[in-house]
């Protein structure tokens, strides 16, 4: 077991009803927990939720935030997938400064992170990029030599691969 | 079958074994209020202020094991639920509670008296509930209930628009549940309840530390075959008084900040110890990088959670403490550990800490003596919070079961009223005694008019030491006895008090008066109300000074006088 503290990505399956989210965010504060992102959407069946939460923390932490999860009425099932079989994705929108002079310079790097530029001013270009958290740093990294305006990113969804995963949070842990 | 919204209310209460509801009405909730006559089943105990009806609530469910049942108004009566809720919270005690909310149409608008009640019990509830619509009501009372008093029991809050209490709807399905998110583990793991048995099998120096849980989970009779079995010796938490019988030779007292030496050191000596249906409070470990180290654990809680959060085990089991004990039981070995028990005998005898001083001052500890003597350890005991609590658990021998009601885990003075009248709504006959601070029972005295309104004949004992006598020990031995805004000086007389309710009032200054006023007040056929005038500076014995272990552990000096 680990103690030291590295990102783990926690996905949870939730009732789509008010306040859920509410419940989720106050027991997270309450407890102290840090939340890097967090993202969440309609899952496959109709009244779901699904959540991915990249949570900061020792091995520990996050067995205590998934089983904290799991205590909520309206928590459904908590999956920590953050094992490497996992595909994790957020996009991001950067709105760069750019001009003629280095536009060229900017869709290079566009283009190796396999971006793409869906807005053009006469001083910005909107890039939009997609892939998982450590790439979309490195292209705003990049960018920002240039100057980054504004930065507008989902937080991470993830989804194991294959079937088997297993549950962090089963009672018996 | 055409219904209001409130009929739906009492008779979904009354499908779930209500019988008993504490509260006040108010605008939003007087629909409710209103429908109650055609429902005299229903007995509504109408207090004087919320937090007398939540924390009533909570100890009527301690003794019952059945949800504790409130009814508060929007706004501030709602809000003034909220320190019984916490409490029952902390305590892991179910609770109803259904409070109006203002008309749904105004919700959002700041209207007259709206407050945001499942926002601010939101991290205080085990869950709660808006309902929108007459139609969802049935089905919540019946979640409210399934959730409040399953897996970890906690309170539950329903809260309700005053136009759903009016609103006729066709009511006739059997209500149902639906929560695919909850579902409590009640068995244990098979192969784990196998690896505890051999750990108690091997273990020289066990200890079985039991929890609120064995009385949650009527596992009384689990737990002594379990001690008797295998001659394990039975501690206890401060909630978990009364789950175990105090004259039984294995009892071996209770541990921690105010607990007796001879628990804390028996913990920190075994090398196993076996936690039953109880959380490893910090006011039990103290610094928990230094707690029992040199012992193997095993934790059985009802509660995944709870598991590893302050302490790491060795065996962890996840379900009904009762249930686990029913496998584990059979299958552990007869054993006798006459070393370790003489072990512990010694330390009884060497760390005496129930041992009062020779004096003729009156103790607050010599009245609780009194009682539990007279009462030959047959009474429930219900306290307030500070020394006086501390105290009725060190110094009553409990002998009946579930029979001591504490704020433990909330610490909320004021307990000792509401809850006295709780208990003894629940438990008619049984002999309440309610010991109370000076303090603690100023803030809720205003129940005394419920308690003559229904004829409740609790028995009060004011230990009173003229302070907010914790406080004053802590500034006593940690801030150089500079007594900042505890002395109470302007204290009521409170037997004149009493005697303004209608209550039977008695005044006792001399040591030599306490049995006599106790005998007086048990035969007197009603609520008594002693008021003990007991030794204002005297501190509670053994400390374990917060954060710190048994090693730094202060014993009271027997031979030094007491201080006046
Ligand atoms: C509602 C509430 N307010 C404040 C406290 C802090 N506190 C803990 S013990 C105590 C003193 C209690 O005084 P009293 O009821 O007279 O009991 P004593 O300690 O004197 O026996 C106080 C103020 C508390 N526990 N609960
Ligand atoms: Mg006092």
């Amino acid at each position: 077991m680990s103690s030291f503290s590295e990102k783990h990505t926690i996905t949870a399956l939730v009732e789509d009803r008010p306040g859920v989210l509410n419940r989720i965010s106050s027991m997270f504060r309450r407890r102290g927990y840090n939340i890097s992102s967090l993202a969440v959407g309609q899952s496959e069946t109709s009244g779901l939720s699904r959540m991915t939460f990249v949570v900061q923390g020792d091995t520990k932490t996050v067995e205590m935030v998934a089983k904290n999860l799991n205590k909520l009425v309206e928590v459904i099932k908590v999956l920590d997938i953050s094992d490497e079989n996992a595909v994790s994705r957020e996009l991001a929108l950067i709105r760069v400064n750019s001009d003629v002079s280095n536009r060229g310079e900017i869709m290079q790097i566009v283009e190796i992170f396999r971006a793409k530029i869906v807005d053009v001013s006469k001083d910005t270009l909107m890039v939009e990029v997609t892939g998982d958290e450590d790439k979309v740093d490195s292209l705003v990294d990049l960018l920002a030599t240039f100057g980054v305006h504004e930065v507008m990113r989902t937080g991470t969804v993830a989804m194991s691969r294959g079937v088997a995963f297993e549950s962090l949070s089963g009672p018996e842990n | 079958m055409i219904k209001k919204g409130s009929q739906i209310v009492c008779e979904s209460l009354l499908r779930e074994g209500c019988d008993v509801v504490f509260g006040i009405p108010g605008g939003a909730i007087l629909p409710l209020y209103q429908t109650l006559p055609e429902y005299p089943e229903l007995r509504h105990i109408l207090v004087r202020h919320e937090q007398g009806a939540s924390l009533a609530a909570d100890a009527y469910a301690r003794i019952t094991g059945k949800p504790g049942v409130a009814f508060a108004t929007s706004g501030p009566g709602a809000t003034n639920l909220v320190t019984g809720i916490a409490s029952a919270q902390m305590d892991s005690v179910p609770l109803v509670i259904v409070t109006g909310q203002v008309n749904s149409w105004t919700l959002g608008t700041d209207a007259f008296q709206e407050t945001d009640i499942t926002g601010i019990t939101l991290p205080i509830t085990k869950h709660n509930f808006l309902v929108m619509d007459a139609r969802d009501i049935a089905d919540t009372i019946k979640e409210a209930f399934y959730i409040a008093n399953s897996g970890r029991p906690g309170p539950v809050l329903v809260d309700i628009p005053r136009d759903a209490f009016i609103q006729q709807v066709d009511y006739s399905d059997e209500p149902s549940i639906d929560l695919p998110g909850y579902s409590p583990s009640i068995k244990g793991n098979n192969r784990q309840i196998k690896r505890a048995a051999k750990l108690i099998s091997q273990a020289e120096k066990p200890v079985i530390i039991a929890g609120h849980g064995i009385i949650i989970s009527k596992a009384y009779d689990e737990l002594r075959n379990l001690a008797e079995k295998a001659q394990i010796p039975v501690i206890t938490t401060l909630l978990g008084i009364s789950c175990f019988p105090e004259d039984h030779v294995l009892w071996t007292g209770w541990p921690g900040m105010h607990g007796m030496a001879y628990s804390s050191l028996a913990l920190d000596e075994a090398d196993l110890i076996i936690a039953l249906g109880m959380r490893f409070d910090d006011r039990i470990t103290g610094n928990p990088q230094k707690f029992a180290v040199n012992s193997r654990k095993i934790h059985i809680d009802i509660d995944p959670s709870e598991i590893g959060k302050n302490i790491s085990v060795d065996v962890p089991i996840v379900g009904d403490v009762k249930e686990i004990l029913l496998e584990l039981n059979p299958i552990i070995e007869e054993s006798v550990h006459p070393e370790w028990l003489k072990r512990i005998d010694q330390l009884k005898i060497e760390h005496p800490s129930l041992k009062l001083p020779q004096t003729d001052k009156l103790l607050a500890r010599q009245v609780i003596k009194d009682i539990s003597e007279i009462t030959d350890g047959q009474a429930t005991l219900v306290t307030g919070v500070g020394q006086h609590q501390m105290w009725a658990a060190q110094h009553y021998r409990f002998k009946k079961l579930c029979s001591f009601l504490t704020s433990g885990g909330s610490g909320t003075m004021g307990y000792e009223v509401p809850a006295a009248m709780g208990a003894q709504v629940a438990d008619p006959d049984a002999t309440v005694w309610s010991i109370c601070g000076d303090g603690g029972f100023q803030m809720t005295m205003s129940e005394l008019a419920t308690i003559v309104e229904n004829r409740l004949p609790v028995k009060f004992a004011i230990l009173n030491n003229g302070f907010l006598g914790m406080v004053r020990q802590w500034q006593e031995i940690f801030f150089e006895s500079s007594y900042v805004s505890t002395g109470y000086s302007g204290n009521p007389d409170f037997v004149k008090l009493a005697e303004a309710y209608g209550i039977k009032g008695i005044r006792v200054t001399d040591k030599t008066q306490v049995k006599p006023a106790i005998t007086e007040a048990m035969d007197h056929d009603g609520p008594v109300l002693i008021d003990f005038i007991v030794e204002q500076e005297d501190n509670v014995y053994p400390m374990i000074p917060s954060g710190m272990t048994v090693n730094e552990i202060i014993e009271e000096n027997l031979d030094q006088k007491v201080t006046s």
